[in-house]
């Protein structure tokens, strides 16, 4: 104690009052905020528990066990039946929610290309056509796009019994219960076409970073993505007519008011995502249009002034760099084709929001935990989009010094 | 014939500029234009001809359905004789509902007093020329909302009658829970855009769990929750009116998308603009009100823009809480049983995808407009 250095005093400015010290101001700003939302999330959490009791809801988890009791049109990869849970439920209608959003991105993302390179095109016919094809759908509401869709084109289709006779085996049909085709069974020794499929697409990956390190170091090229193509087309493909095709179409058979067998796919389902495709590909082609716009002239023209191909100089210098400004509205608008699908509940898709938020929440009257259930599986799925394309952007951005 | 020799050995002169020669067949005028956008080379060939294989395949019979195979005149016995055209007298008998949903009869005036005033609002922002511009935005953005709901709900004092919520509907709904939307959205989305990018971390944290959450879930799920979750979390007697408790929802769904949209514009004007102020000695709000904002909003205007067109548009899933906006009231027409004609549910949609699409490619346009205008230069 004895041995401590006595300190020089610097006479300070005298401290300002404190409504005058942005700092101090700032901490009080924030603590009112703090109390303000704190005594917000209490009033809610109290009025809700309030009004439960009087109505007589009970709270908590425990209804997820009980049977459901109603049947779903789709229940494709959960078995489901109507003595299922309240949790299968749930299950069956995430399900469904991430096949038509999974699906939806991938067809969107291929329409929305092309439309966009359409856009583009020097060919005017097709520009114009793409013009229109863009303000025509980005301008009409999604939801009056699905209904279109459903009650106008897919509604009022002929029934089986109108298309079909008792006793026909069916291939492919399309009616007002949706697209049927026959089910592709595979017979003994299909699996190695699996494995063949899988091992090509692993050979391919090894060919295509041998091809990168040896041109990085002879400048040798080697075509491997169109070699990767037919290793993964061609090897399985010669696998399974060299085992004498161990495949086989079991076509739907009509009885006296249905078809029975065959896969089904729901003219819910073909509605929704013919809507969620042709709207979001409209957004998607913009994007892309813009995208491909932002790369400077400067630079297709050096690539023309290096003799560069114009199939690489696409590849190779313009979408690339397109790319970077593509990639993030296109995780906002795959976000939105996701959040969209919800609006299967206005034709009855039994996606996650139809038969989970809708028709549980109508029986159990469980408003809380379902909701809660409902915008977490949401958040999560715009969190791990958001997560899943900031990672590819940070791949391809601009590595500057 | 002397003479003759003389004339031809004779120069040849001309006083005057000789008429130019027309220019070869294939660099000029309709068939250069389509060679070089059309036919330039095999590939845009097949391309124009297969592009002009289905314009002509689907325009002859759209434009045929639409209007010239059409049922202008009549009513539902004339769309029943001939299903193959848009049965338009369907629109034209039920206009009224369609505009003013179940508003009572006596009292549309009121509406129409309003889209009056709406209409010389919006052209007069628009319209670049027309002076005091910035009052009449301020009008708009925090009068007419007033006045509007004086005159669509009523007024016992003014002599108004009362007009109940679940007799709003039609056209006049949705433009009810989009302006009512936009007008909340706007100044509140600039709140969450500064709170967001505030130096003070509880506020930033605050306002980014805001925006996020509202941006991670669908608006159905904001509606759902309005209807079912909102009565339980008021106290015990409380009671809000749906039409209320929808708009509440889309406003807040929307302030979410708008406070991205601003913070955009805040992140792009330079630093300096900012140290400017501050050396200036301007106290933060100043610095936002006279400085800041300004020149973010202004370049904003697109995005601003494109927001509404998707707030116009999402005001349609008002339907799924059953609330009849246009295409709700539309939808219930088309099940009435005396217009159970092929054609109708088609004629019904078309009208509603026309009015929708006049409006939102309109918007669209003048927000191109604008971000002409803002964007000189870097043209090609």
């Amino acid at each position: 104690m004895a041995t401590e250095p006595s300190k020089t005093v610097v006479p300070s400015a005298p401290s300002p009052a404190f409504w005058r010290d942005p700092d101090k101001r700032a901490m009080v700003y924030q603590a009112l905020v703090v109390a303000f939302i704190i005594w917000l999330l209490y009033s809610i959490v109290n009025n809700t528990a309030v009004n439960m009791e009087s109505r007589g809801l009970a709270s908590g988890f425990g209804f997820l066990s009980t049977s459901a009791g109603f049947g779903i049109i789709s229940t494709p990869f959960v078995p489901y039946s109507e003595e299922s849970s309240y949790f299968t439920v749930f299950l069956v209608g995430l399900v469904n929610t991430i096949i038509v959003a999974f699906v939806g991105c991938i067809l969107a993302l291929l329409l929305g290309f092309v439309v966009g390179i359409a856009r583009l095109s020097s060919n005017w016919l097709v520009q114009k056509i793409a013009t229109f094809y863009i303000e025509l759908f980005r301008n009409i509401p999604l939801l009056l796009q699905i209904l279109f869709w459903y009650s106008a084109v897919l509604k009022p289709l002929p029934g089986p019994r109108e298309l079909h006779e008792a006793g026909e085996t069916v291939f492919f049909s399309i009616n007002n219960r949706g697209l049927i085709f026959a089910e592709p069974v595979g017979q003994a020794g299909f699996q190695y076409v699996w494995y063949v499929f899988f091992a090509a697409i692993v050979i391919a990956w090894v060919i295509s970073k041998w091809a990168a390190a040896r041109q990085e170091q002879t400048g040798q090229q080697f075509p491997s993505l169109s070699v990767g193509a037919a290793l993964i087309i061609g090897a399985p493909l010669l696998t399974f007519l060299l085992l004498g095709r161990p495949l086989e179409f079991q076509p739907a058979e009509m009885s006296r008011f249905a078809l029975r067998g065959g896969v089904t796919i729901i003219p819910e389902f073909v509605a929704l995502l013919l809507a969620l495709v042709i709207y979001t590909a409209a957004y998607i082609a913009e994007i892309v249009r813009a995208g491909i716009q932002a790369v400077s002239h400067g630079q297709t023209e050096a690539g023309l002034a290096l003799g560069i191909k114009p199939t690489h100089r696409m590849r190779l210098v313009v979408v690339p760099q397109a790319m970077r400004v593509i990639v993030p509205p296109l995780t906002s608008q795959f976000l939105n084709l996701t959040k969209n699908s919800s609006l299967a509940t206005a034709i009855a898709y039994p996606d996650l929001f139809s038969v989970f938020a809708g028709t549980t929440l109508n029986q159990t009257g469980q408003a809380v935990e379902i909701m809660a259930m409902t915008l977490a599986v949401y958040l999560t799925l715009s969190l791990l989009t958001s997560a899943f394309m900031n990672w590819y952007n940070s791949r391809i951005k601009l590595v500057e010094r | 014939m002397a003479t003759d020799g003389n004339t031809a050995s004779r120069a040849v002169v001309h006083a005057g500029d000789l008429p130019d020669k027309p220019a070869p067949i294939a660099t000029e005028g309709a068939l250069a234009w389509m060679r070089d956008n059309l036919f330039n080379n095999v590939l845009n060939s097949v391309l124009t001809v297969s592009a002009l294989a289905l314009v002509l395949y689907v325009l002859p019979g759209a434009l045929g359905w639409l209007i010239f195979n059409a049922n202008w005149t009549g009513g539902a016995e004339a769309c029943r004789a001939n299903p193959d055209g848009a049965c338009w007298p369907f629109v034209t008998t039920r206009w009224e509902q369609f505009l003013y949903g179940f508003y009572e009869k006596s009292e549309r005036w009121r509406i129409d007093i309003l889209l009056v005033v709406l209409a010389i609002g919006v052209a007069w922002m628009v319209w670049e020329k027309m002076p005091a511009r910035r009052l009449v935005a301020m009008f708009m953005l925090f009068i007419y909302p007033v006045f509007a709901f004086i005159m669509l709900y009523g007024n016992e004092t003014l002599g108004l009658p009362i007009v109940e919520t679940p007799q709003w509907g039609g056209f006049t709904l949705t433009l009810v829970i989009a302006l009512s939307g936009i007008v909340v959205s706007l100044p509140l989305g600039v709140l969450l855009a500064l709170g967001r990018r505030s130096s003070m971390p509880i506020i930033s944290l605050l306002s980014t769990i805001f925006i996020e959450f509202w941006r991670g879930i669908p608006l159905v799920a904001v509606l759902f929750m309005a209807t079912i979750m909102f009565p339980l979390f008021l106290p015990a007697g409380v009671t809000f009116d749906q039409l209320l408790r929808a708009v509440i929802g889309v406003a807040l769904f929307a302030s979410a998308y708008m406070a991205e949209v601003v913070r955009g514009g805040l992140q792009a004007i330079p630093k300096g603009q900012y140290e400017g102020a501050m050396a200036l000695g301007l106290p933060f709000g100043n610095m936002m009100r006279l400085i800041i904002l300004p020149q973010a909003l202004k370049i904003v205007i697109p995005g601003i823009v494109n927001t509404f067109i998707g707030l116009f548009k999402d005001t349609t899933l008002v339907l799924i809480i059953a609330l009849f906006d246009l295409l709700g009231i539309v939808q219930a027409s088309i099940a009435d049983p005396n217009w159970s004609i092929k054609s109708v549910p088609y004629t019904g949609y078309a009208f509603v995808a026309i009015v929708f699409w006049i409006c939102c490619y309109s918007m669209a346009r003048y927000s191109r407009y604008i971000e002409d205008k803002l964007h000189t230069g870097h043209k090609r």
